[in-house]
């Protein structure tokens, strides 16, 4: 008999960071978001926000100098995600 | 603690002493303070508030270190980034290093700073007579990192 489980669809959840300008475009320091999907990447991440349309699409579109970093490490779009992870999207940096 | 991120000011001659304390091996230190100019792309600036990542910032500047470290030969490096509000003439950041001969503390203390520049987690938003506005990258910045021979991440 199958293991019943198997059906259920994993859920990982992340907490997403917005940082700087990021972070007064979409008017939230961060939030939660449950991913449904097999093998979460960043890439999938982003493109789940971009489908938000707007500031989202708009800030986020292909080819913005936007970087992702994952668990405060800086990380490309194919990079797995796991529960409990925390993805921040950063703007290009101004420090010194 | 060769990195620190703090809002408060910071006596440079005091931490550049601790830094070489009483090592023999120190026969040079280099340092570089980046401060708070009053004007920037053309506009008046009265005050700026930096903002960083915490976590990802202190993660991010020891890499920076590490990486020095590996490419010069250097004794000991110390890196300060304030946070924070601030007007024209403050002090902003700090990068000190010793080794002991000039040339390694001099290149390893440009090293650190054009690498943070790019790839420390810092935003700068300045007040102007417009308004508020956050700093953009600047393309020089993204050439002083590639003069180092590193890839510059989009």
């Amino acid at each position: 008999m199958p293991d019943s489980r198997a059906a259920v669809p994993a859920v990982t959840t992340i907490r997403l960071v917005y940082l700087a300008r990021l972070r007064e475009a979409f008017g939230r320091a961060d939030e939660d978001m449950a991913l449904l999907t097999a093998a979460p990447t960043v890439a999938a991440v982003l493109a789940m926000l971009r489908e938000r349309g707007g500031v989202w699409a708009d800030e986020l579109a292909p080819g913005r100098a936007v970087r992702v970093a994952l668990n405060h490490t800086v990380a490309g779009g194919d990079a797995p995600l796991r529960n409990g992870d925390e993805v921040a999207l950063l703007p290009p940096v101004t420090g010194g | 603690m060769p990195v620190r991120v703090q809002t408060e000011d910071f006596d440079a001659g005091r931490e550049i002493a601790a830094l070489r304390g009483t090592d023999p091996r120190v026969g040079a230190v280099a340092s570089f303070i980046g401060t708070v100019r009053d004007v920037n792309d053309g506009s008046p600036v009265t005050a700026m508030t930096l903002e960083h990542y915490p976590g990802m910032t202190e993660k991010a500047l020891a890499a920076i270190v590490d990486e020095a470290r590996g490419r010069f030969s250097i004794v000991d490096a110390l890196v300060i980034h304030r946070v924070g509000p601030m007007r024209p003439t403050d002090q902003i950041v700090l990068v000190a290093v010793t080794s002991a001969h000039r040339g390694d503390a001099f290149d390893a203390c440009r090293f650190v700073m054009d690498i943070l520049k790019t790839r420390a987690p810092f935003w700068k938003k300045e007040d102007t007579p417009g308004g508020a506005r956050w700093v953009d990258a600047r393309v020089s910045d993204a050439a002083a990192e590639a003069r180092w021979g590193n890839e510059v991440e989009p």
